[in-house]
């Protein structure tokens, strides 16, 4: 990295209030101050946020493909946690 | 000729123009600019001025009319606007004086009940952003390299004989004239100070630059800067678009 | 769209040299599964080298394509003939350098930095779209650029949405939905020329005559001219061929232009009902070679202006990594999740 490369940001933004922020892309900002000001004239200057949030992308620790099947696959045999495996008589209300 | 116009008029020239001249020497930055971060952020600042102009511009006339067919002499803008680009630092350095400038004002006329306040407080919150952007790039800046800090240090000497102007009254607007110059060298010499430079020693205004952009007395890249602008328009008169 | 942290992070497991042949056939296998499937591939996935390079050099001429492009457009913006035209050219153009930004943080989830991209773009060793290197002489060049260059480039992109590569689809998905608008302010804009003094008119035909036939080249060489058409769509990165896709937008524009009042210059250009589809003159394709070997109008000019915006900006970026690298750890802003990011 020469010494003008800025480092990469991810930006998550909420587009509305009641809505948790989600990833919308990445850009180079030298600062978190910039990265944030960056983010609010590339990722919502369509008036698609209320909200902001910058993270170094250095600073994601992510899940690795390779250890997809143990950290996924077992809770695919698991339909006991979802409200779908129950079956309830017709006619019972509020479940 | 500002003695025939109505009292009105003369402020919303005298503001749209600030926006329009400044909106378009903003313009000139597309495909330039040095990252493209900020080809983003400096057309978000354009357009907004721009969006101003066109509503200042509307409450004295036709846009397109004021825009294209008045001759130079007719524009009240603040010289300082008019001013080149020059390198990145002239341009941050003009954005430092005018968007403070811009802000104090807009939130003063905001708080009032004239007939800008409407439109003032809309473009208060557009100009806020405007301010803090070049506070940022002022503080990267004036505190980055040896480079950038003389660059910046001799871009902001180079502009500060057109900042006395702007606190100029501009008739038909209610403001406290001396209080928003206070506030304003208060602003910017804070900035500057946290930049690592000094505020200026030159005089805030020159024989000419005094009060000259208000009265229609403009400097010489102007007329260049409107006849490039007025060019197309003014080739098909009535044409429209 | 893209998450370029995913090459920092730790966790790919080493394997045994004797694993890897093995290894690197079941993960083929994977990785055709999983595009014989539609399913998407991600960043961390295991992908063929080639697989990688393509999407790499598409990507990068991609983003490169996008911030040239600004520049024939730019050439406008102090000229615009009245404000309102100002402002959608300013905005397009912006939407041009935002284009531009999706496309390369995509392209960097791939483990290349924008700066090397730039590098090569710079260097003249990446391209970027050949029409650009079209001049635009007169107003109306805006508005065919908008019409056509914009349409002939929304025609490509659209099926782009749905490539096997994830953060591209993404960009794409962005990119497009903000293309509409560029198409018709240019259609807008020629069909107020087209209507409006005859010399406004004249200046609309003139531009739309000269701009036509690059368009029609902007879908590339014919299929069986296109060195990398045909592994490009087994990946489903490319979803159609050139000759399938620049039909699609012959057929589109011909009615267009019937409502613009304008005509398109080719003298073949006729409904076939045979086919369903319009016959169209042949492309002179050694023009397109020509200028896709840099003796186009404006090859030199584009190059020399997107260094010199490079070259003279160092200083700025220099700067702000300096004050950066100064006050790291000052930083002011709020922590997300405890007081909500007060900022912006």
């Amino acid at each position: 990295m020469t010494n003008s490369d800025w480092p990469l940001w991810e930006v998550f933004v909420r587009s509305r209030r009641g809505l948790s922020h989600t990833h919308a892309g990445s850009l180079h900002a030298p600062d978190a101050e910039l990265a944030l000001r960056n983010a609010r004239d590339l990722y919502t200057r369509r008036g698609e946020g209320v909200s902001i949030w910058v993270v170094p992308s250095a600073a994601i620790t992510a899940s690795s493909p390779d250890e997809k099947d143990p950290f996924f696959e077992p809770a695919a045999d698991k339909p006991y946690r979802h409200p779908t495996f129950y079956e309830i008589p017709e006619g019972v209300k509020h479940l | 000729m500002t003695a025939t116009v109505p009292v009105p008029t003369t402020a919303a020239l005298a503001l749209g123009d600030d926006a329009l001249v400044l909106s378009h020497r903003l313009g000139e930055w597309a495909g330039h600019a040095p990252v493209l971060e900020e080809e983003v952020a400096l057309a978000n600042i354009a357009l907004d001025l721009l969006g101003q102009a066109r509503v200042l511009l509307s409450m004295a006339g036709d846009e397109d009319e004021l825009a294209f067919l008045r001759e130079e002499r007719a524009f009240t803008n603040l010289q300082l606007v008019e001013q080149p680009n020059g390198d990145f630092a002239h341009t941050i350095a003009r954005q430092l004086y005018f968007s403070t400038y811009q802000h104090l004002l807009y939130a003063e006329l905001a708080r009032g009940d004239g007939r800008f306040a409407p439109l003032a407080a809309k473009a208060v919150k557009e100009v806020a952003y405007h301010r803090d952007h070049a506070e940022q790039w002022t503080l990267r800046l004036g505190d980055g390299t040896d480079v950038s800090h003389e660059r910046m240090r001799r871009a902001c000497e180079a502009l500060w004989r057109f900042t006395g102007e702007m606190f100029q009254p501009v008739r038909g607007l209610d403001v406290d004239w001396p209080g928003l110059e206070a506030a304003w060298l208060d602003a910017v010499s804070d900035v500057l100070r946290r930049a690592t430079l000094t505020v200026p020693e030159g005089p805030r205004s020159g024989a000419w630059a005094a009060g000259a952009g208000r009265q229609g007395l403009h400097t010489e890249p102007f007329g260049r800067m409107l006849a490039e602008m007025q060019h197309l328009h003014r080739s098909h008169p009535g044409a429209s678009w | 769209m893209a998450t370029a942290a995913a090459h920092r992070t730790a966790g790919t497991p080493a394997h045994d040299a004797s694993d890897a042949a093995a290894g690197t056939d079941a993960r083929q296998a994977a990785f055709d599964a999983a595009v014989a499937a539609d399913e998407r591939i991600e960043p961390r996935d295991w992908m063929p080298d080639a697989y990688r390079a393509t999407l790499v050099r598409q990507i990068a001429q991609h983003a490169h394509s996008e911030i040239i492009g600004m520049q024939p457009e730019a050439n406008w913006i102090t000229r615009a003939p009245s404000l309102r035209r100002k402002a959608i050219l300013m905005a397009k153009v912006q939407d041009e350098a935002g284009h531009g930004l999706y496309l390369y943080s995509a392209a960097e989830t791939l483990g290349t930095s924008r700066e090397e991209l730039l590098d090569k773009l710079h260097s003249g060793r990446q391209k970027y779209s050949s029409i650009f290197n079209y001049p635009t002489l007169t107003w109306a060049d805006v508005g065919a650029i908008g019409w056509l260059v914009d349409g002939a480039a929304i025609t490509n992109q659209v099926p782009l949405c749905r490539c096997s590569y994830g953060p591209y689809a993404r960009a794409m998905v962005r990119v497009c939905k903000e293309e509409s608008f560029h198409q018709r302010q240019g259609y807008e804009l020629l069909l107020a020329l087209s209507r409006g003094t005859p010399e406004q008119h004249a200046m609309a035909q003139d531009a739309v005559n000269r701009w036509w036939w690059p368009s029609l080249m902007m879908f590339g060489p014919p299929d069986d001219a296109s060195q990398h058409s045909a592994q490009s769509m087994a990946w489903k990165i490319k979803r159609h061929s050139n000759d399938e896709l620049r039909q699609r937008f012959v057929d589109i524009c011909v009615p267009q232009a019937e409502s613009l009042g304008l005509t398109l210059p080719d003298p073949d250009l006729k409904w076939n009902e045979e086919r369903g589809h319009h016959d169209f003159g042949a492309i002179d394709w050694t023009e397109f070679w020509d200028v896709l070997k840099g003796n186009g109008p404006c090859n030199e000019q584009r190059l020399t202006q997107r260094r010199r915006a490079h070259d003279e900006g160092a200083w700025v970026r220099e700067a702000a990594a300096a004050h950066a690298a100064k006050h790291s750890g000052e930083h002011t802003g709020a922590v997300a999740g405890r007081t909500g990011v007060k900022q912006a």
